[in-house]
C-alpha cells in the first residue's frame, strides 16, 4: 500500500512514468516505441529494503543442498545493495531499438533489431524463468552484425527479442489462458506485424514450448525452428522417472547416464520450485514480491544456476551484474507473482522435457537442436531422432549450460547460423 | 529446579516470554510497507492464498493486532525449556490438581506451535470446569518442536521425527513421569507414532487427529494417477478423493520444504510472505482461515491466527520449522500417510476437513489394538485449535480404557 504511494508520489515529483512509451496509442495494433526510466525513487526504495533485510539463521549444510547458502546470498545483496547500477543496464536496453504493442489484449514489450545486412533471416528468441530479455542481449551483435563477430553477410539475422506475458515489460494477464499456445500464436502475429513473411524461432526453458508451439500451429511464414531444451523424454523413460521405476529395458549406455542423472536431479529435489509454481504462484509470489532477498534466492533457486558462484568468480558468465540486472528488472516489474503463473497455466501437462505431453510428433516443421552440457539434462540424439520426426539439425557442444545465450554468446550465434543454414531461403 | 538425568544434572528452566516493543514496531512497520503482487486471475484459492484475504489480514495486523496480549496468554502458564541431545527445548507444563491426572505429551505440526494447544489446557487438565469429572483429569506437557517457537534451532542436520520421538521420552522421564500417553497431528502425529514404534516402557498409547492409515494399493494407486479400487466404501472413497486433490494440487509447499527450505528468505523477511505460507497449508485449512478474514466467526479466530504467524516472525522461525521436512526426507522415503506398524494401542479421531478423514476399516488395518475410532461432524486440520471441546471429548473418551 504504502509502496503504490511511494510510487505514485514519485511518479508526480520525477514527471515520469516508470516505463515510458513514446508515441500514441489511439491504435492498439500500432507498434509504439518504448523506453525504460525507472524513477530514481523506486531504486532509493529497493536499496532501502535490501538494507533492512531480515535473515534467516545459517543453512545446516555444508552445501546448496538447503537452497542459496546464507553467505553466499547475504553477499550478493550486499553488493545489490551497494555497489549494483541498475543505470548501467538501463543505458544498455534503451541503446537498442524497443518497442511495444498489443496483441490478443496483452501489451507485448520486445526488442527489435534489424540487421543492415539484406536479406537477413528474422528470428524471434524467446527467454524463459527465471529469464528475461537481459538473457539475450549479448546474441543481438553477433545475430545481426556477423561480419564483426567472426561470421558473413549471410549469417545475418534479423532479430526479435520479446518479454513474455507477465515477464519484463510486457503486460501482466489479469485472466487466465496465457499457456505456451496462446503465447505462440501472439508471436506469430507479432512477427506479421513486423512484415516478416518467412522467419525461423527460438527458444530454451519457456522458449522451448513457445517455439514449438509456433511450429506445430505451422505459423505462416515459421520455416523452421532452434531449441535448447528440447522435450525428447521418451514415454517409458518418463514414466519410469514419475514412479521411480527401474530403467527401461534396452537403453544404450548414454541415454542410460542421462536417465541417471535425470533421477539423481530429482531425488535431490531440483524441481521442487516447478511443483510449487504449478501448484501456488500466488502464495510463493509474495515473499518474493515484498523481499528483494527473497526474490534473489528464488530465481537462484532455478537448477540452471546450480553452478553459478554467485559472483565469486569474476569471469564466469553470466556474471554478477547479469544476474542482478535480471533479479532487479523482476523486482522493478513487479512480476514475480505474474511470471510463476506460467507454470500454473502449463498445470496438468506436467514435464517440459518429455515428447509425449509437448506433443512433438506433432511437429511438422525442420526441427534443430543444440545440446549445451552443463543444461538440466543433456538430450541424447538417438531419443531426439524418436520425438522430432522433422529434425534438421542436432549438435552437442562442448560448454554452457540452461542459459546458453546468456553465458556462451558466441557460441550460441554460431550455433543459429549453422542451424538455420539450411532454412535460409535461397537468392 | 532440577533432576537427574543418566548421570548429569540436567535443568529445567522457568522461562517467559518478552518481545522488546522495537520488534514490535519493526513487524508493524514492515507490514506497512508491504510491497503487493497483484490480484491473482482466478475467482478462488486456486492459484493460492488470494489477494484480498492477504490484505485483509495485513490491515488487521498492523492495525489492530496485539501481540501483548498472547504473550500474557503464554506468561501466564508454566513455560520452561530444559536441554535435550544438545538442544533446548521449550514446552509448557501444567499439573491437574487431580490426583491420578494422566501425563499426555501434545506435539503441534506445521505451520502451527504451541499456540494450538492452548485452549485445550484448561479442559483436560480442569475436567470438573469443563464438563468432565476428576476422572477426566490429565497432566499436560506441550513442547515446541526443535526449530519452532521457543525451542533452540537445530544448526546441524539430524533432527528428524525419530530423534525428535526420543527427546520427547527423554521429557517425560526427566519430569518423572513413568507411565503417560502421546498426542497429535500433523508432525505431532509423525511424533506420536515414532514413540509408539520405540515402545519406550512408560508410553501406554497414543491418540492421532492425522492418523496414518493409507493402504499400500492405495498410496500407489493415487501416486500412478490409476482410478480408485471399485470397492471402496463411501467412506473410503471420500478419503480418497481427498487425498487425490492433495496429491494433485497441495503438496508443492511440502515439496519446496522438504527440498529447498533454505531458499525460502521471502518468508523470513516478509511478514506478509510469512502470512501467505503459514495460511496455505491445504486448500481446506485455508479456506477455514481466509473466511475469518472475510468476518465468519466459526473455528479460528483472527488473532488465533496472526498469534500463530506472529510467533513464527517472532522468534525467526521460519525457515528453522521449514527444515522439519527436509531432515525428515533425509531418512525416510516413505508416505506422511503410510502406515507404520504400531502394536501398542491407538486412538483415532476422524475429523471431516482434515486433509484426509481417516476410514475406520483402514484404521482398523493400519493399528492392531486401535483403542477408540470415531468420526466428528466438524473439525479439521487444527482441531485442538479450531475445535478445542470436541477434541478434549475426544481425548477423554479415547484414553479412558488405559488409565488405572
Amino acid at each position: 500500500m504504502i509502496f503504490q504511494l511511494r510510487y505514485a508520489v514519485a511518479l508526480a515529483a520525477f514527471g515520469l512514468c516508470i516505463f515510458c512509451s513514446a508515441g500514441q496509442a489511439q491504435d492498439d495494433r500500432l507498434v509504439r516505441p518504448f523506453k525504460v526510466q525507472v524513477p530514481q525513487a523506486v531504486l532509493d526504495d529497493l536499496r532501502r529494503r535490501i538494507a533492512a533485510t531480515r535473515w534467516p539463521d545459517k543453512e545446516t549444510v555444508g552445501d546448496r543442498s538447503q537452497g542459496a547458502r546464507l553467505a553466499e546470498l547475504q553477499e550478493l545483496v550486499k553488493y545489490w545493495g551497494s555497489g549494483y547500477d541498475w543505470r548501467k543496464l538501463e543505458a544498455r536496453l534503451n541503446a537498442l531499438p524497443q518497442f511495444k504493442t498489443t496483441i490478443d489484449g496483452v501489451e507485448i514489450h520486445f526488442i527489435h533489431v534489424r540487421s543492415r545486412h539484406k536479406n537477413a533471416l528474422p528470428v524471434i528468441v524467446t527467454h524463459g524463468w527465471p529469464g528475461s530479455v537481459i538473457e539475450q542481449l549479448k546474441i543481438i551483435g553477433p545475430l545481426t552484425d556477423p561480419t564483426a563477430h567472426g561470421g558473413s553477410a549471410e549469417d545475418a539475422f534479423d532479430v526479435v527479442i520479446p518479454s513474455i506475458p507477465g515477464y519484463g515489460f510486457s503486460g501482466r494477464p489479469t485472466g487466465t489462458g496465457w499457456d505456451p499456445e496462446r503465447i505462440a500464436r501472439a508471436w506469430a502475429e507479432l512477427m506479421t506485424r513486423l512484415g516478416y513473411t518467412s522467419y525461423v524461432a527460438q527458444g530454451g526453458d519457456w522458449g522451448t514450448p513457445i517455439s514449438s508451439a509456433m511450429a506445430r500451429q505451422a505459423a505462416p511464414g515459421l520455416r523452421g525452428i532452434h531449441i535448447n531444451l528440447p522435450a525428447t523424454l521418451p514415454p517409458e523413460v518418463a514414466a519410469a522417472l514419475a514412479s521411480g521405476g527401474p530403467a527401461p529395458a534396452g537403453l544404450t549406455d548414454q541415454e542410460r547416464a542421462v536417465f541417471e542423472a535425470l533421477r539423481a536431479s530429482g531425488m535431490k529435489g531440483s524441481l521442487a520450485y516447478f511443483t510449487m509454481l504449478t501448484a501456488r504462484p500466488q502464495t510463493v509470489g509474495y515473499g518474493a514480491t515484498d523481499s528483494p532477498a527473497g526474490l534473489a534466492a528464488w530465481v537462484l533457486v532455478h537448477p540452471g544456476f546450480a553452478q553459478w558462484s554467485y559472483g565469486a568468480d569474476a569471469k564466469q558468465s553470466p556474471t554478477k551484474d547479469d544476474v542482478l540486472d535480471n533479479i532487479t528488472l523482476y523486482w522493478l516489474t513487479n512480476t514475480a507473482t505474474s511470471a510463476g503463473r506460467l507454470y500454473w497455466e502449463n498445470g496438468a501437462r506436467g514435464s517440459v522435457i518429455a515428447a509425449v505431453p509437448q506433443k512433438t510428433s506433432e511437429i511438422k516443421l525442420p526441427v534443430a537442436i543444440t545440446v549445451f552440457p552443463e543444461d538440466v539434462y543433456r538430450a541424447p540424439e538417438t531419443w531426439a531422432r524418436r520425438a522430432y520426426p522433422n529434425l534438421s539439425y542436432f549438435h552437442e557442444v562442448d560448454k554452457g549450460g540452461h542459459f546458453a545465450a546468456w553465458e556462451q554468446p558466441e557460441l550460441f550465434a554460431a550455433e543459429l547460423r549453422a542451424a538455420f543454414a539450411p532454412v535460409r531461403p535461397a537468392h | 529446579m532440577t533432576t537427574t538425568d543418566a548421570g548429569s544434572i540436567k535443568e529445567i528452566r522457568r522461562f517467559r516470554v518478552n518481545f522488546p516493543d522495537a520488534q514490535l514496531a519493526d513487524l508493524r512497520r514492515r507490514i506497512k510497507e508491504t510491497k503487493w503482487p497483484e490480484r491473482e486471475q482466478v475467482n478462488d484459492a486456486s492459484q493460492g492464498v488470494q489477494l484480498a484475504t492477504m490484505q485483509a489480514l495485513a490491515r488487521y495486523w498492523a492495525a489492530e493486532y496485539d501481540w501483548r496480549k498472547c504473550e500474557e496468554r503464554l506468561n501466564a502458564l508454566p513455560n520452561f525449556i530444559t536441554e535435550i541431545d544438545g538442544l533446548d527445548i521449550h514446552f509448557i507444563h501444567v499439573h491437574s490438581k487431580h490426583e491420578g491426572a494422566l501425563p499426555v505429551i501434545i506435539t503441534h505440526g506445521w505451520p502451527g506451535s504451541v499456540i494450538e494447544q492452548l485452549k485445550v489446557i484448561d479442559p483436560l487438565t480442569n475436567p470438573t470446569k469443563h464438563g468432565g469429572s476428576a476422572a477426566d483429569a490429565f497432566h499436560v506437557v506441550i513442547p515446541s518442536l526443535p526449530g519452532y517457537g521457543f525451542s533452540g534451532k537445530p544448526t546441524a542436520p539430524g533432527w528428524n521425527p525419530v530423534r525428535i520421538a526420543r527427546a520427547w521420552t527423554t521429557l517425560m522421564e526427566r519430569l518423572g513421569y513413568t507411565k503417560f500417553v502421546a498426542q497429535g497431528g500433523d508432525w505431532g502425529n509423525a511424533v506420536s507414532e515414532l514413540m509408539a514404534l520405540q515402545q519406550p516402557p512408560g508410553l501406554l498409547g497414543i491418540h492421532t487427529n492425522m492418523a496414518a492409515t493409507v493402504p499400500a494399493n492405495i498410496s500407489k494407486a493415487l501416486a500412478f494417477n490409476e482410478a480408485p479400487p471399485a470397492d471402496l466404501t463411501a467412506e473410503e472413497r471420500n478419503a480418497w478423493n481427498q487425498l487425490d486433490l492433495f496429491y494433485k494440487k497441495g503438496l508443492g509447499y511440502a515439496n519446496e520444504m522438504a527440498n529447498r527450505p533454505q531458499t525460502l528468505y521471502g518468508i523470513a523477511d516478509s511478514p506478509v510472505g510469512l502470512a501467505s505460507w503459514m495460511l496455505d497449508h491445504d486448500a481446506r485449512s485455508q479456506e477455514l482461515i481466509a473466511r475469518v478474514f472475510a468476518g465468519k466467526t466459526e473455528g479460528l479466530t483472527r488473532d488465533d491466527v496472526l498469534d500463530n504467524v506472529t510467533l513464527y516472525w517472532l522468534t525467526n522461525t521460519a525457515i528453522s520449522s521449514a527444515r522439519l521436512y527436509w531432515d525428515t526426507q533425509q531418512v525416510s522415503s516413505g508416505g506422511f500417510f503410510d502406515p507404520r506398524g504400531i502394536k501398542i494401542p491407538v486412538a483415532v479421531s476422524a475429523f471431516p476437513d482434515e486433509i484426509y478423514a481417516a476410514p475406520r476399516s483402514w484404521a482398523e488395518r493400519a493399528y492392531p489394538k486401535l483403542i477408540h475410532y470415531n468420526r466428528l461432524d466438524k473439525g479439521g486440520h487444527f482441531a485442538a485449535w479450531e475445535q478445542p471441546a470436541l477434541f478434549t471429548a475426544e481425548l477423554r473418551t479415547a484414553f479412558k480404557s488405559l488409565r488405572v
